[in-house]
């Protein structure tokens, strides 16, 4: 008894496709949404951003004295601003395309329900509407930090690459956990709710626009427990190029536990929503 | 192709089904015939392997759907009872990207897509949106959609509901088509007809229970007469005028609207309640269908 082999005790069922294999049979579907959507999110991923940097990096960075003490290193208000505007870009796009098209999938086009009488499984589903959600944060991140690049806001070469990736994970973090919530979700009246006391206060306070530590001592603790703070402050050491590669460790372990949570999260309440 | 033994579906305290017994052999068209609520639905979303068995164990080619899910889906076709069609892609593309979805490569599902257009004879609507389709053409591009993956078994729950009878026509000629190419069919419907049209074999479900199984022509003749005479008679004097026909025929039945009395010989009734100096403003002979078998077997229509 004691030599039964792993596979044995615990046998993969018949027919169940590797995780690649699962998103790969979904790629010409989200190729043809892609092609429908792309001109939509020209503007909310592109334009909106970049007129963010001109107004709040630029132009209001113009009032703020560039003190590398008080910006966290950064030399300028703009160098200070673009990490952490990047970062909640990240969190806006992974957010807005894991609530409305998560509902729709389920109560108005029935999406899902389609696919799961196919060989495919939820957690299949899953994974390509998360891979599909975060296709779109690293192009958007991507064209965001390339046209930034000339305009001397990054210290190293490198620095903006691996912040790219802690974009990302930003991404990763919010398209899970939002997934999550989503699939649970009976009306879509809780988006408003979740972009009201989730989306906008996080983009405000955790630290895109002004260093945390000028929210107080209460304040400031809180800002650090929000996820974005994490991304947002691993975005910036690594842009700025002073990181303090211990709290650089605990930003990329915070992030990445809160995307597996938010992964387990979002293939339980998907399983248990479209449950027949 | 399916075997189920005392198979049961709760949904917290409501039990959908209570404990059946079905077999479905290979080539077969087996249908569930009843009326809303009895639990075919049900029945069908556990053989699809989509929905967990509440109790009692279930087959399905040979395979068990908690452990064997995709490998069961990957050979059904399955047409549920509300289409779930993807309206933003055309119709084209809704074959084709649902054959993706079983691994079937492009150039093959390009080919198949193709074909079954031509089957569902909406060739001409390739590059149409769905929504612009009308109902019956939608259900026709389901049930195409379903053919993709070439299934040995196809599932189809209520095909025809909401159909006009011309849209209905087509699609039994499809099903029956299907059927001759050797596919094994099985279908849920609450109308008789489509039942004795299609099945080569049902089991009528009421309340979550299985109330008699056969082909339709011994379920008929086991639990029903040869002819039915049916007798209308003014608002409100069916139940009445019930008891002074009865000894016509071995039983009769009062609907809010006529008397049923069956019987062998469906003219000689008629015949003898004229006699008897009963006036019925109508009178109608004809054959025992399925809904005399429900009405039989469970004391209500199949419209209930």
């Amino acid at each position: 008894m004691a030599t039964s082999t792993r596979a044995a005790r615990t046998p993969r069922p018949a027919g169940t496709l590797s995780a690649w294999e699962g998103m790969a049979r979904q790629y010409d579907y989200w190729l043809t949404v892609l092609k429908r959507t792309w001109r939509g999110g020209l503007v909310s991923s592109f334009l909106t951003p970049l007129l963010y940097v001109v107004a709040m990096g630029v132009l209001l960075g113009g009032f703020i004295e560039g003190d590398p003490d008080r910006l966290e290193g950064a030399t300028s208000y703009l160098a200070f601003v673009v990490p952490g505007l990047v970062a909640s870009h990240a969190m806006t796009i992974a957010v807005s395309e894991s609530t409305y098209p998560v509902m729709g999938a389920i109560k108005w086009h029935k999406t899902f329900y389609a696919q799961l009488a196919t060989p495919l499984a939820v957690r299949d589903l899953v994974n390509a509407f998360i891979a599909f959600v975060m296709f779109r944060v690293a192009a958007s991140c991507a064209v965001f930090m390339l046209v930034l690049a000339p305009f001397g806001v990054f210290a190293t070469w490198w620095g903006p690459v691996l912040a790219w990736l802690a974009q990302l994970l930003v991404g990763f973090a919010f398209a899970t956990l939002v997934f999550a919530y989503s699939a649970r979700l009976r009306s879509e009246e809780g988006f408003g709710l979740l972009f009201r006391l989730g989306v906008i206060p996080l983009t405000l306070f955790s630290g895109a626009f002004f260093p945390i530590g000028n929210l107080g001592p209460v304040l400031e603790w809180l800002a650090r427990l929000t996820p974005l703070w994490h991304g947002v402050s691993l975005s910036r050491m690594l842009c700025v190029g002073q990181v303090d590669w211990a709290l650089a460790a605990l930003h990329v372990v915070v992030l990445a536990v809160l995307t597996v949570v938010g992964w387990l999260l979002a293939v339980h309440n998907l399983d248990k929503r479209l449950e027949m | 192709m399916i075997s189920a033994r005392g198979l049961r579906k709760s949904f917290g305290d409501f039990e959908a089904v209570k404990g059946i017994d079905v077999d479905v052999r290979k080539g077969e068209a087996f249908g569930f015939l009843g009326p809303n609520g009895a639990g075919k639905s049900s029945t069908m979303r556990m053989i699809a392997a989509v929905s967990p068995v509440s109790g009692g164990e279930l087959r399905i080619l040979g395979m068990d759907p908690a452990t064997d899910g995709p490998a069961i889906r990957g050979r059904l076709g399955v047409c549920p009872q509300e289409d779930t069609l993807d309206n933003e892609l055309n119709v084209f593309d809704n074959l084709y990207i649902y054959g993706r979805y079983f691994g079937i490569d492009r150039a093959t599902c390009r080919q198949r897509a193709e074909e079954l257009l031509e089957f569902a004879q909406i060739t001409d609507k390739a590059k149409a949106k769905v929504e612009d389709l009308s109902g019956g053409m939608k259900r026709r591009l389901t049930i195409a959609r379903s053919l993709i993956n070439r299934p040995d078994l196809l599932l189809l729950d209520e095909p025809t509901t909401g159909l006009d009878p011309q849209a209905r026509h087509v699609l039994w000629d499809q099903l029956f088509r299907l059927k001759q190419a050797g596919v094994t069919l099985v279908i849920t419907t609450h109308y008789m007809d489509e039942a004795e049209q299609l099945c080569d074999r049902l089991v009528v479900m009421d309340k979550g229970v299985i109330a008699a199984e056969g082909s339709p022509r011994e379920l008929i003749d086991a639990h029903s007469t040869r002819e039915v005479a049916e007798l209308r008679f003014g608002v409100g004097e069916h139940e009445a005028l019930a008891a002074k026909v009865e000894d016509l025929g071995e039983r009769v039945e009062v609907l809010p609207d006529r008397l049923l009395v069956y019987s062998d010989h469906g003219e000689d009734v008629v015949t003898a309640v004229i006699e008897r100096g009963l006036q019925p403003v109508a009178t109608l002979v004809r054959r025992s269908t399925l809904e005399d078998v429900f009405l039989r077997l469970t004391g209500r229509s199949l419209a209930d």
